[in-house]
C-alpha cells in the first residue's frame, strides 16, 4: 500500500507546487469562498507586520489567529508554502492510517458477525463487506482529501484552515489518551472541535473495550482521565499563549471574534447575511441560537451512535463545517474526504444525484455571482446569498442522507434485508 | 473748597472703581481683509478678526464680565478646560496648483481639533460634551463626531499657542468630510464678532454672494498667546477667519474686473468702532508699475510683509481714517485688469490623493506629494485617518520617490477597532528636491450591518483629507520676533526659525463605495436562513428520534367508517 500512497502524495504535491508558481495563487488567495477573516494568509502577514511595528497584532481588528500561529510563522514565514503542503500531506497520511485502522476493526466485527451468523437473518450477508472490497478504501480517502479541488484551493491560498484540519484528523487515529493533545490543539485554534471530544472518547472506549454504560465505574473513570488530559493541555496552551505575547488581548480577538461574529465579510456560510440584515434588538438572541446550533447535536448524536464512533465523528465534522461562523471550502473538504469509508451505503442513499448536482452547480456559481455583485455591479448581494442557501441545503441533505442510509443499513442487519408485510408483499420502511 | 471736593471726590471714586474693575484685563479687537487677485482671474478674499483678552479662564471664580470676547466661547473654554480650539467649516476644495497657498488652510467639510488642559481627567467625556456644545453654537451637526472618527495624532497638530509640554493624550482631532456649510452656520459665526454684522468689515459678509463661490471657509481659532518676548503676560486670542474665492465666470460674469460691490454686493461705510485697527490689504506684488491691473481709489499707503516664505507688497486702506471713504462716505475698491500676462509662483509643496482599484472588494489609497523646490529637500509629516470599514493592510504600505523606495523615518500606526475607532497613520517622509513621492496602501471594504449605512448608501462613504504638515524652506528670511506689529494674515502660524515657514496642506477627501446588502430584505433573509437551519434540525431530529418500521397500509376512509359502524352494531368487521 505504500507505493500507491507515495505516488498520490507526489502527484498532490506537484499540483500544489505548480499552482503556487502560477499567477493563480494571488487570485485564489483573495477569494472569499476559500479564505475567511480567521484563516486568511494576508491577515497573518499583517499580524506579523504589526508585531514588527511594535503594535500588538490584537489591538486592531484585522488579525484573529492564535499566538501560537504567530510564533510558528515568525520562523516559517519564508517557508509558508512548504508548511501548508506538509500539513496537507500529514493530514492525508493520518487519514490513510486512521481509515486502515478502522477497517481492521470492521473486519474483526464482521468476523464476529460471521461466527454468530445463525443468529442473524441470512439475506443480510450481502450487506457485509469483504476485506477485498475494503482494501482500497484508505487510498481512496487519501485521494479524496488530497485531490479534492477544495483542498487544493485552500492549500494554494495558504489558508490556515489546512493547519486547523490536521489536528482534527489525527484525533481519530489515536489509541492512547495522550493523543487528546491533538484535539486540544484543534479546539485551541477554533472553538468548534470541542464537540469532537465525544466521538474521540467513544472511539477510545471502543478500542479499549470499555463498555459505554453510564452505570459502570470504568466508564466514568475513563471519561475523567480523558477530560483531565484534554482540559489540562488546553489550559497549558492558553497560558503559553499568554506568556508569548504578555497579555490576554488574544482571548477577545480570537474566541470573542469567532463567537460574536462582528465581521460580516461574505463567505459560504449562513451567518454573514443573516447578521447583516438582523434587527439590532434580536441580534444577541439569534447569535446565541446559531452558536448553540453547532454544539447541541453532540449529545443526541452520541447517544444514538454510541456504537459507531467513527460515523459519529463524520457527522460532527459535517455539522461543524456547515454551521460554524466562518466556514470555508477547506472545512467541507475535511468531511467529504471521509465519504469513501461509507461507500457501501450507496444503495440506501436517496438524494445523492440531486445533492451532487446542486453542490457542483453552486461551486461553479459562487465565483460567477460574486463577480456580478462586486465587480460588474449588475447583481446584488441577494444572488450570492441565494447560492449560499442552496449550497448549505445541499450539504445538509447530503449529511442527513448518509445518516439515513447508515441507520437503515443497521436496521437491515438486525431485521433482514428483504422485509415483508403481514400479507407477504414487499414492505416499505418508513421512519415513525 | 466745596468745588474742589465736588471735582476731586468723583475723580477719586472713579479711579478707585477703575482699579477694582481692572481685573478684567485688556481687550483688543482688530479686523483685516486681504484681497489677492489670482492668476486664473479668480479673486481670493480673506477676512481676519482677532480679539485679544488678558484674562484667565482657568481660575477658580468664573469670569463674568465679557466685553469684546464672546461669552458663549468664553464659557466653553472655562467649562471644558480647553487650552486650544480650532474649528473650521469649509465648502469646496482649495486648488493649490491654480490658486497658490492659502493663508489658512482648511479641509472640505468640518474639522475640529482641541488641546485640553492638563487638569482634565476624562478627556473623552469632555470631548463628547464639547462637540455637542459646539454643534449647538454653530448650528452644525458636529454631534456626529464620536469615537469612530476621532483620533489622537502623536506628532501632527502641535499646539499653535503657548507650548508647555505636549502630551498627545490631551489632543483630539476629528473631521466630518460630509458636512455642508450654509447660511445657518455663517449667522452664529457672525454673531461672535464684537460689532456683529452691523459695522466694520463684517457688513460685507452676505450669504447670497459668499456661498455662490468656488471656495468658502469660516474658522474659529482660540489659543493662549504671549504678549511679550519673555512671556510674562499671556492673553487669550480668538481669531475668526473667513476665506472665500470668487470664480471669474460664476461671480465675475467673465469680466476681469472685481470690486467690493461685485464680490459682496455691499460697500464699506465705516470701520467697527470697537476695533483698534481696521485695514484692507490688496496684494500688488505682481503689479509694481500698474501694468497688469489698476486699483481705484488710489491709496498712498504701502506695506510689505513676509507671508508664506515670500516678500509681498500690499496696498493698504485704513478704515479708521475718514479720508479713506472719500467724499461719498463709502469705499468701493475696484480692481480692473489691463492685460492677462504674468505667471504664478508655483507652490513648493502640494499633494493629491485618490483611490485606485476596481470592484467593491479591495482598493488602494494613493497619496502623491510634490516637492517643487529645485534643490532643497525637506521632511513632511503625513497624517492619515481612515474609517474602520476600510481595513488597511499596513504590510502593503509603500513609499516611493523618483521610482525608488523611500522608507519613512518615523511611523506611528494605530490599527482600527471595528465600530470603535478609525485607523491612524502618521509618517515622517523626506521629500527629495524636485520630486514626486507616492504613498500607497491597500485596503479591503467591509460589509456593514444594514442599519449602519447612510440613507443614500450608493453615494459612498467619505474618507477625511490627509494632512501634510511641513517646514518648507523659505526664500526670504522670516521674522521670528513675535512682538513686532505684523498683519494678522501673516502671523497665524508661529515662526520658530528664519529659514523656513510652516505649511499645512490638505488633500482631497475620498469617496469610497462599499458593498451593500439589500435593504428591503431583513424579514425575508431571517425567514430563509432560519428555514435552512430548520431543515438541518428537522432531518436530524427525525433520524434521531424515530426508528424504522414496516409500513402497514392504512385502510381507506370508507372502509374505516364502515368498520366503525359495524363495531357499534356488533357485526364482524371487513378485512
Amino acid at each position: 500500500m505504500a507505493a500507491p500512497l507515495t505516488l498520490l502524495l507526489v502527484v498532490a504535491v506537484t499540483i500544489r507546487a505548480a499552482l503556487y508558481r502560477s499567477s493563480l495563487a494571488e487570485v485564489i488567495a483573495e477569494r472569499v469562498e476559500v479564505v475567511s477573516p480567521i484563516t486568511a494568509w494576508k491577515r497573518v502577514i499583517e499580524g506579523l507586520a504589526l508585531l514588527d511595528l511594535g503594535v500588538s497584532p490584537y489591538s486592531g481588528d484585522v488579525f484573529h489567529e492564535t499566538p501560537l500561529v504567530i510564533y510558528l510563522f515568525h520562523f516559517l514565514v519564508d517557508y509558508a508554502e512548504i508548511t501548508f503542503m506538509l500539513a496537507d500531506v500529514i493530514s492525508a497520511i493520518a487519514l490513510y492510517l486512521a481509515v486502515k485502522e478502522y477497517n481492521k476493526q470492521v473486519v474483526r466485527k464482521k468476523q464476529k458477525f460471521a461466527l454468530e451468523a445463525d443468529r442473524y437473518p441470512q439475506d443480510c450477508l450481502e450487506l457485509i463487506r469483504s476485506p477485498k472490497e475494503m482494501l482500497y478504501i484508505p487510498l481512496k480517502v487519501a485521494m479524496f482529501y488530497l485531490l479534492n479541488p477544495f483542498t487544493i484551493l485552500s492549500c494554494v491560498a495558504k489558508s490556515t484552515c489546512g493547519l486547523n484540519n490536521a489536528p482534527q484528523i489525527i484525533t481519530p487515529h489515536c489509541f492512547k489518551i495522550s493523543f487528546a493533545v491533538f484535539l486540544c490543539l484543534a479546539t485551541y485554534q477554533s472553538i468548534y472541535p470541542l464537540t469532537l471530544c465525544a466521538p474521540a472518547m467513544l472511539y477510545l472506549m471502543q478500542r479499549q473495550y470499555i463498555p459505554v454504560n453510564y452505570r459502570r465505574a470504568s466508564f466514568w473513570w475513563f471519561v475523567v482521565q480523558y477530560l483531565f488530559m484534554y482540559l489540562g493541555s488546553l489550559f497549558v496552551l492558553i497560558c503559553l499563549s499568554f506568556f508569548l505575547l504578555g497579555s490576554w488581548d488574544y482571548l477577545p480577538s480570537v474566541y470573542g471574534f469567532i463567537l460574536s461574529v462582528p465581521d460580516l465579510t461574505p463567505n459560504i456560510g449562513l451567518f454573514w447575511y443573516f447578521f447583516a440584515e438582523m434587527f439590532e434588538h434580536f441580534r444577541l438572541f439569534f447569535l446565541c441560537v446559531f452558536q448553540i446550533n453547532v454544539f447541541f447535536y453532540t449529545v443526541p448524536l452520541s447517544i444514538k451512535l454510541k456504537d459507531h464512533p467513527v460515523f459519529l465523528m463524520f457527522m460532527q465534522l459535517a455539522v461543524i463545517s456547515i454551521f460554524k461562523s466562518y466556514p470555508t471550502v477547506g472545512d467541507i473538504a475535511l468531511y467529504m474526504a471521509l465519504l469513501p469509508v461509507w461507500s457501501h451505503l450507496h444503495r440506501f442513499l436517496r438524494n445523492i444525484f440531486l445533492v451532487s448536482c446542486v453542490l457542483l452547480a453552486c461551486s461553479v456559481l459562487f465565483p460567477v455571482l460574486w463577480h456580478l455583485w462586486i465587480y460588474a455591479g449588475s447583481a446584488n448581494s441577494n444572488f450570492y446569498y441565494a447560492i449560499t442557501l442552496l449550497f448549505n441545503v445541499a450539504q445538509i441533505l447530503l449529511v442527513s442522507d448518509y445518516f439515513y442510509a447508515f441507520l437503515r443499513r443497521e436496521h437491515h442487519l438486525i431485521h433482514g434485508l428483504y422485509l415483508k408485510k403481514k400479507d407477504g408483499s414487499e414492505a416499505t420502511l418508513v421512519l415513525k | 473748597y466745596i468745588l474742589y471736593i465736588l471735582i476731586y471726590i468723583p475723580i477719586f471714586v472713579f479711579v478707585l472703581l477703575r482699579k477694582l474693575i481692572k481685573e478684567e484685563g485688556e481687550n483688543d479687537f482688530q479686523e483685516e481683509l486681504v484681497i489677492r487677485p489670482l492668476h486664473s482671474g479668480d479673486i481670493y478674499a480673506s477676512f481676519q478678526f482677532r480679539t485679544l483678552w488678558e484674562t484667565d479662564f482657568m481660575r477658580e471664580n468664573k469670569v463674568s464680565h465679557y466685553r469684546l470676547f464672546p461669552k458663549s466661547l468664553g464659557q466653553v473654554i472655562s467649562k471644558f478646560s480647553v487650552r486650544e480650539l480650532h474649528i473650521s467649516f469649509t465648502q469646496g476644495y482649495w486648488r493649490t496648483m491654480q490658486w497658490g497657498q492659502p493663508f489658512l488652510p482648511s479641509p472640505p467639510g468640518a474639522e475640529l481639533w482641541v488641546w485640553f488642559q492638563d487638569s482634565v481627567t476624562d478627556v473623552d467625556a469632555a470631548w463628547k460634551e464639547l462637540t455637542n456644545v459646539l454643534s449647538g453654537i454653530f448650528c452644525a451637526s458636529l454631534n456626529f463626531i464620536d469615537s469612530t472618527n476621532t483620533v489622537q495624532p502623536s506628532a501632527s497638530f502641535k499646539p499653535l499657542g503657548i507650548v508647555n509640554e505636549t502630551d498627545h493624550r490631551f489632543l483630539r482631532y476629528a473631521t466630518l468630510p460630509r458636512e455642508i456649510v450654509c447660511t445657518e452656520n455663517l449667522t452664529p459665526w457672525k454673531k461672535l464678532l464684537p460689532c456683529g454684522s452691523k459695522a466694520g468689515l463684517a457688513v460685507l459678509l452676505k450669504s447670497e454672494k459668499l456661498f455662490h463661490s468656488s471656495f468658502f471657509s469660516q474658522t474659529v481659532h482660540i489659543r493662549p498667546v504671549c504678549q511679550d518676548r519673555e512671556c510674562k503676560t499671556t492673553s487669550w486670542e480668538l481669531r475668526q477667519t473667513l476665506n472665500v474665492v470668487f470664480d471669474l465666470h460664476t461671480s465675475g460674469q467673465g469680466k476681469r474686473e472685481w470690486s467690493l460691490f461685485k464680490m459682496f454686493s455691499r460697500t464699506l461705510t465705516e470701520a467697527c468702532p470697537l476695533a483698534s485697527s481696521s485695514k484692507i490689504y490688496i496684494d500688488v506684488t505682481d503689479n509694481p508699475q500698474e501694468e497688469y491691473f489698476e486699483l481705484s481709489p488710489a491709496t498712498p499707503l504701502l506695506s510689505q510683509a513676509v507671508v508664506l516664505g515670500d516678500r509681498r507688497t500690499f496696498s493698504v486702506y485704513d478704515l479708521t481714517q475718514q479720508v479713506t471713504f472719500g467724499t461719498v462716505r463709502s469705499l468701493n475698491l475696484l480692481i480692473r485688469w489691463k492685460s492677462t500676462e504674468g505667471d504664478m509662483l508655483r507652490p513648493l509643496l502640494h499633494a493629491e490623493r485618490y483611490v485606485a482599484g476596481y470592484g467593491l472588494q479591495t482598493g488602494e489609497i494613493h497619496t502623491v506629494m510634490y516637492n517643487n523646490h529645485p534643490f532643497r529637500s525637506f521632511p513632511v509629516l503625513l497624517l492619515d485617518s481612515v474609517p474602520w470599514y476600510l481595513r488597511l493592510y499596513i504590510h502593503t504600505l509603500t513609499v516611493t520617490s523618483k521610482g525608488k523606495d523611500n522608507t519613512p523615518s518615523y511611523i506611528h500606526y494605530q490599527p482600527s477597532k471595528d465600530r470603535m475607532r478609525p485607523h491612524l497613520l502618521e509618517m515622517l517622509v523626506q521629500l527629495p528636491p524636485h520630486s514626486v513621492t507616492e504613498v500607497t496602501v491597500q485596503f479591503e471594504r467591509a460589509l456593514l450591518k444594514w442599519t449602519e449605512y447612510t440613507p443614500d448608501p450608493n453615494h459612498g462613504f467619505y474618507v477625511g483629507s490627509s494632512v501634510i504638515s511641513a517646514l518648507v524652506p523659505s526664500s526670504v528670511a522670516m521674522d521670528t520676533n513675535i512682538t513686532q506689529e505684523q498683519p494678522l494674515f501673516s502671523s497665524f502660524f508661529p515662526c520658530k526659525e528664519e529659514s523656513s515657514y510652516f505649511v499645512r496642506v490638505y488633500t482631497e477627501p475620498l469617496l469610497v463605495n462599499l458593498p451593500t446588502p439589500d435593504f428591503s430584505m431583513p424579514y425575508n433573509v431571517i425567514c430563509l436562513t432560519c428555514t435552512v437551519v430548520a431543515v438541518g434540525y428537522g432531518s436530524l431530529y427525525n433520524l434521531l428520534t424515530r426508528s424504522f418500521q414496516i409500513e402497514e397500509p392504512n385502510p381507506r376512509l370508507a372502509k374505516k367508517i364502515a368498520n366503525f359502524i359495524r363495531r357499534i352494531r356488533g357485526v364482524p368487521l371487513l378485512s
